[in-house]
């Protein structure tokens, strides 16, 4: 199903103007607090009546103000997870569930309850109340009540703002396997890259209301130009590649794509199984001369494609390796003493520690 | 045993301060209800004014309150005229005794109810209406529930001020045993009456009993509703 995108909006100092179209997948909607974001999904799900808009899921208008069409919210049937899961308190688990599934004529049905509570672990919790979940608990719980409902999109507004770092490990796969299994598209808000690079197929990138760049996560995830400072250090290449071998002596799985293999810690799964890295730009090394005798042992060949200032001090290099990118965060005097110009062959040096990969099963 | 041992006409009006409380109190809720909420979530034009009138009869001397009944629901004011040609009368009736309770336990009925309301995260609802839910279903399954303990206190605050209630009543319908005499006025009689006084103490202790016992019923109820929803 495609999802289409146009708003205008003026909400107080902010003024909103976004468009986009999505074939499905993760569309994520990124960029720093206050750009936004959360507005856009809100116009999205029919929360906030928008200046200017149309919006149409899988060929169905939800909103045209040109003809003055804009369904009301509860007929729209786009599931929505907020980022306080917003569990009804006086309902149990099962009550939450229900509560979207109920309101769904039956005809329009397809969410499986059995599957979506193994999808997401959450058949244990049915009889408990939102107020014994812990915060991990809840947003699954969330999830699967927005999922039950059988919406034609799922908007996902910074489902694991409210969450530390143990329990958004936790759900991430979760999404993932969302992702890969669920058919709708999914439009997910983000401000952090780690989650927008490891989950996204397509990003749109929002800077003071406006749309910076619109495109597929690998392009979006060169341009460390679009990264908000605070997450400055985050920005780096992303590859989509799949496993080639599994080295059970030293627990390191091998990945391969156009760009050369790599290795990264842990077991990912079987061979041919799709996985997803990201090599941060200040994690990678240049060479000229492909290093020997050194303990990273992800050396990839490619040739300078761009370069571009990155502060004071500091360049951002993009390799081209096979068709693949590679950013490198380099300082200036580096890229003076090795003479680093677009089309000069050069070795991007990655320690396989520092390579951020699907969560592995066993690290 | 003496305490206990009451006239009939004093169990009459122990049985009729009851009947009318309790029928001040239903009769006000769903206007109550509906009142609450659109001074919680809905602007429109006139509302402060609609406010001061919900409120009025908390500030106004309960005798003027009862003297404009009077005026408009007695047989001879507008609306008495009216209704009396469908038969419902008021004046000098227990209806009248109810309806005069029901006016002035409105305002704290519709203020209890509005803040609970208030308290009902709207982010929540906003939830339930991406669900599916249309905005009566919001109401129903989500606002009404969490607003659960704030409807039964009103409704006890309400209640209370019916079983007490007095200028309004007595000016509206007078003090007719049988009809229209309710606890507080029948302890006004027997105040006024040599020898009066036992019956009054009796009267003033059922008083008490059923003040309390309301009001222990509701810190129960309420409890039990709150710790349902509680996040």
């Amino acid at each position: 199903m495609s999802l289409t995108v146009d708003v205008r909006h003026r909400l107080g100092s902010l003024d909103l103007a976004a468009a986009f179209d999505s074939e499905g997948g993760i569309t994520a909607v990124f960029g720093a607090s206050g750009c936004g974001k959360t507005t856009l999904v809100n116009v999205i799900a029919g929360l906030i009546r928008p200046d200017h808009a149309r919006i149409t899921v899988g060929g169905t208008v939800l909103t045209d103000t040109t003809q003055g069409i804009e369904l009301a919210p509860h007929r729209r049937r786009i599931g929505y997870v907020f980022q306080e899961a917003r569990l009804f308190p006086h309902l149990t688990v099962e009550g939450n569930l229900a509560y979207g599934e109920w309101f769904t004529p039956r005809a329009e049905r397809y969410a499986a309850k059995p599957q979506i509570l193994d999808l997401l672990g959450i058949a244990p919790l049915l009889k408990r109340r939102p107020r014994d979940l812990s915060g991990g608990e809840k947003q699954r719980v969330a999830i699967g009540r927005a999922l039950l409902a059988s919406p034609r999109l799922l908007l996902m507004d910074e489902p694991l703002a409210s969450l530390d770092q143990a329990r958004k490990a936790e759900i991430l796969p979760y999404i993932e396997r969302l992702r890969d299994e669920v058919r709708i598209p999914i439009v997910y808000v983000s401000h952090s890259v780690a989650e927008v690079m490891r989950l996204a197929s397509d990003v749109a990138v929002l800077a003071a209301g406006r749309l910076a760049a619109f495109g597929p996560a690998a392009e979006i995830a060169q341009r460390l130009d679009l990264i908000p400072d605070e997450e400055r250090d985050e920005g780096g290449a992303i590859i989509d590649m799949a496993v080639a071998a599994h080295d059970e002596a030293f627990g390191l799985t091998r990945l391969s794509s156009s760009a050369g293999d790599i290795f990264v810690p842990g077991r990912i799964g079987p061979a041919g199984t799709p996985a997803r890295v990201r090599i941060r730009a200040r994690d990678v090394m240049l060479a000229l001369e492909e290093p020997v005798k050194i303990s990273a042992l992800n050396i990839l060949r490619g040739t300078v494609a761009e370069m571009s200032p990155a502060g004071p001090s500091s360049v951002n290099v993009r390799l081209d390796c096979g068709g693949a990118a590679v950013v490198a965060r380099i300082t200036r005097h580096s890229a003076t003493a090795l003479c680093l110009a677009p089309g000069t062959p050069a070795y991007a040096v990655v320690k396989a520690v520092s390579v951020s990969g699907p969560d592995a099963e066993a690290r | 045993m003496t305490l206990l041992s009451l006239t009939p006409e004093e169990w009459q009006a122990v049985r009729l301060s009851l009947k009318v409380a309790s029928v001040a109190m239903i009769a006000s809720l769903p206007v109550a209800l509906a009142v609450a909420w659109l001074l919680a979530r809905r602007d429109f034009w006139g509302k402060s004014l609609v406010n001061g009138i919900v409120h009025l009869p908390l500030v106004m001397p309960p005798v003027v309150t009862g003297y404009l009944l009077l005026l408009s629901f007695g047989t001879k004011g507008p609306v008495g005229a009216f209704l009396a040609q469908f038969g419902i009368v008021f004046a000098f009736r227990w209806t009248g005794a109810a309806l005069a309770c029901a006016v002035m336990g409105f305002p704290l009925m519709v203020r209890a109810i509005r803040l609970s309301i208030e308290a009902v995260d709207m982010r929540l609802e906003a939830a339930s209406a991406t669900l599916g839910a249309s905005a009566v279903w919001v109401f129903l399954t989500i606002t009404l529930p969490l607003t659960l303990p704030g409807i039964i206190a009103g409704m006890i605050l309400c209640f209370a001020k019916a079983m007490g209630e007095f200028g309004a009543t007595i000016t509206f319908v007078s003090n007719i045993p049988g009809e229209t005499q309710t606890l507080p006025t029948a302890i006004y009689t027997l105040t006024q009456v040599p020898g009066g006084d036992a019956g009054a103490l009796k009267l003033t202790a059922i008083s008490i009993a059923i003040s309390l016992g309301a009001l222990m019923v509701s810190e129960f109820l309420a409890r039990r509703a709150g710790a349902r929803i509680a996040a």
